[in-house]
């Protein structure tokens, strides 16, 4: 079995717009998603960084079975899950599971604890019969640090970082072998984020599991990841080692990105290399054509306006990057 | 154009010029809900000099906003009271002061940004519309006046198109500039301090740091103080001179920026410095402060946070709560083994 646990080539969702209620008419469509290749090997974490609307989470959507592609195919463990029969896609779905941001809305408040750790198992009962699902579930409360003795309580009587627990030990409860976090610790306070972060990588090396793990705060991913992709507007538009994202980024998207993050500690303060970016992201409606950063980038020429440079390994990136111009800049001075 | 407003805020009783800008001392807030009473600001004191950046650091439930909220007199009341304190403003205490007198000083004196703008502005009046009200009510100028104002104002929060975008809505805002219109209207009357909670949280890094860099700007241009709430310990560290860390409605160390990032002196300010992921490290297991934050109708006694703290002893576990010991001349932190916290020892 190859290493590669999953894999998305070319993976595209558009949302349609339409005008009229009676005879609907396509007016254009909003491209979320827009051909993404992206690959999991077994045991790693991948981390997924972008901005409001460059369609990070309508990927996860997508890698969960939530969202039909509009075209492309997603590789589960090999098998296209475009292709094969629903009675096997779905017993590969099992392998994919997710932990949601929101540990507020995302738990049923009128279900037990024990409901919802459980309910994977009504929804896919041949893994574990009836008789010792309970037993399961106290197990894995007991994995994700909470009181398997609880198992009979509601999600109102748990903090915000108990309910992620709660999230992560739904998400468990099939045995998969991915992962995908969607900004699994942004709702939380900084001092029970470190505990959640700290059980995801525990839970990873005990059951060598792969995440994707998708959020909006940098230094997180920088933390947990093994690799990392930028995505802006649909597209990824760098792929790489942590360390050659964050210490050697090539193209200028990642860099503004970089180097927006506050670093805390006053003593950096004015020394930072810091890029404000001008003007808003544009419309995934209406994207820019060629490169499309193009239109808050600072290196912009005529090429990048005609031609959509690819994501390839270039003459001054040693790792992927969508930029004609990629070229490293050393903006986050790591501290020893 | 504002001498007579000026005037009338000149003969508020006790004024002194000299004053600090604000100051508020030993505040007490609760709110008396139908589990208790939540003790949600516990003794808070600060001061603000002019031109200063004071930063008001905490976790949700901390009681930051809620001490924002009664500077402003903007506290939901039932079921919020102030049960004690003084807020002054150059040496007039807001609390005494008649609703009329105190509107005055909001708005023209200390106004607020806050963290969620499209909930902050009113959906059905253009955004033209809610800033040229202002000078309406408060300066007494024509529609067409103050339309005017709001153009130079949007022009002044660099909002492209200013002349055009006037007489959008503000859902025809993108997030960052629906913030910048909330800066606009805050400094639309020339405040001396500007309370701004969570201002960025809810923008993008590349967002934040635009609108971070243009508050920092307008401060400078107007020597404007300003009281930045929030959780964002990176956000504190580029723009804060002088911190307060809350923690249950307490402030628990007080220190110039400087001083606590490189030796903090409370144990809660330690856990948080330790457990933040860091773009500029390498990472390892972060240290995450264990437990969770108290809530507020049941406050540890001693110092609220020993169930949390390896450093707690029985001392801390008894009232009264640790008062503020001078660590150096210039901060104070709420912790009997400080010297030990600080590494002096």
């Amino acid at each position: 079995m190859s290493d590669i646990v999953l894999e998305t080539r070319d993976l595209v969702k558009h949302f349609p717009l339409t005008r009229g209620v009676v005879f609907k008419k396509q007016i254009g469509a909003v491209r979320a998603v827009d051909g993404i290749n992206l690959q999991l090997r077994r045991g790693e974490t991948l981390g997924v960084v972008g901005e409001s609307g460059c369609g990070k989470s309508t990927l996860a959507r997508m890698l969960v079975g939530l969202e039909t592609p509009t075209s492309g195919d997603l590789f589960v463990q090999g098998k296209n899950m475009s292709k094969v029969g629903a009675a096997e896609r779905r017993r590969g779905r099992r392998n994919i599971q997710l932990v949601m941001q929101d540990p507020y809305t995302s738990l049923n408040p009128r279900m037990t604890v024990g409901d919802i750790v459980g309910e994977p198992f009504e929804v896919h009962p041949d893994v574990l019969p009836k008789s010792k699902r309970r037993a399961r579930v106290q197990e894995l409360l007991e994995l994700v640090g909470l009181n398997p003795d609880h198992i009979n309580r509601y999600p109102h009587q748990f903090s915000g970082g108990q309910r992620q627990r709660i999230g992560i030990a739904r998400a468990l409860a099939l045995n998969p072998e991915i992962i995908l976090c969607d900004e699994p610790v942004s709702a939380l306070d900084v001092s029970i984020q470190a505990q959640v972060i700290n059980l995801l990588e525990k839970l990873q090396n005990e059951l060598g599991l792969s995440y994707i793990f998708i959020a909006r705060d940098l230094s997180v991913v920088r933390h947990i990841a093994d690799r990392v992709a930028v995505m802006y507007l649909g597209k990824v538009v760098e792929i790489g080692t942590e360390d050659q994202i964050y210490e050697n980024p090539t193209h200028p998207y990642t860099q503004a990105l970089l180097s927006a993050v506050p670093v805390p500690d006053p003593k950096l303060r004015g020394l930072r290399d810091q890029i404000v970016l001008t003007g808003d992201v544009p419309s995934p409606a209406n994207p820019p054509s060629g490169c499309r950063f193009r239109t808050r980038c600072w290196k912009a020429q005529d090429i990048c306006a005609q031609q959509e440079p690819a994501l390839a390994v270039r003459e001054k990136s040693a790792h992927p990057s969508a930029c004609h111009f990629a070229e490293v800049r050393d903006v986050v001075h790591a501290v020893e | 154009m504002s001498t007579d407003v000026n005037v009338k805020l000149d003969a508020l009783p006790g004024l002194d010029p000299n004053a600090m800008p604000l100051q508020v001392k030993d505040l007490h807030v609760e709110f008396r809900t139908r589990n208790g009473i939540a003790h949600a600001v516990n003794g808070v004191s600060f001061d603000l000099r002019p031109g200063e950046t004071r930063a008001i650091l905490g976790e949700s439930g901390c009681g930051k906003s809620v001490t924002a909220q009664a500077i402003m007199g903007i506290l939901d009341s039932p079921p919020g009271f102030i049960t004690g304190g003084e807020i002054l403003y150059r040496g007039v205490d807001l609390l005494k002061l008649p609703e009329a007198q105190r509107r005055k000083v909001r708005a023209n004196r200390i106004a607020m940004i806050f963290q969620d703008a499209l909930s902050a502005l009113n959906p059905v009046f253009t955004v033209g519309f809610q800033l040229g009200e202002l000078f309406r009510k408060h300066r007494g100028m024509s529609r067409k006046d103050g339309k005017a104002r709001a153009v130079e104002l949007l022009d002044l929060v660099k909002i492209p198109a200013a002349k055009q975008r006037v007489n959008d809505y503000p859902h025809q805002f993108s997030g960052g500039m629906r913030q910048r219109v909330m800066i606009a209207m805050a400094l639309a009357l020339d405040p001396e301090v500007l309370i701004a909670d969570e201002p960025t949280t809810a923008l993008d890094v590349t967002v934040q740091a635009q609108i971070m860099s243009l508050l920092a700007e307008l401060q400078r241009e107007r020597n404007m103080s300003l009281v930045l709430i929030t959780h964002d310990m990176g956000v504190v560290a580029d723009v804060a001179d002088r911190i307060s860390v809350m923690y249950a409605g307490r402030v628990i160390e007080e220190a110039p920026v400087d001083d606590i990032y490189a030796s903090p002196a409370h144990p809660y300010t330690k856990g948080l410095l330790e457990s933040i992921p860091r773009l500029d490290l390498k990472g390892q297991e972060l240290s995450a402060i264990k437990g969770l934050p108290p809530a507020l109708t049941n406050i540890p006694k001693g110092c609220a946070f020993n169930p949390r703290c390896r450093y707690a002893q029985d001392v801390c576990r008894q009232d009264p709560a640790p008062p503020l010991y001078q660590v150096s001349p210039v901060r104070t932190a709420a912790c009997h083994f400080w010297k030990e916290v600080k590494g002096d020892v």
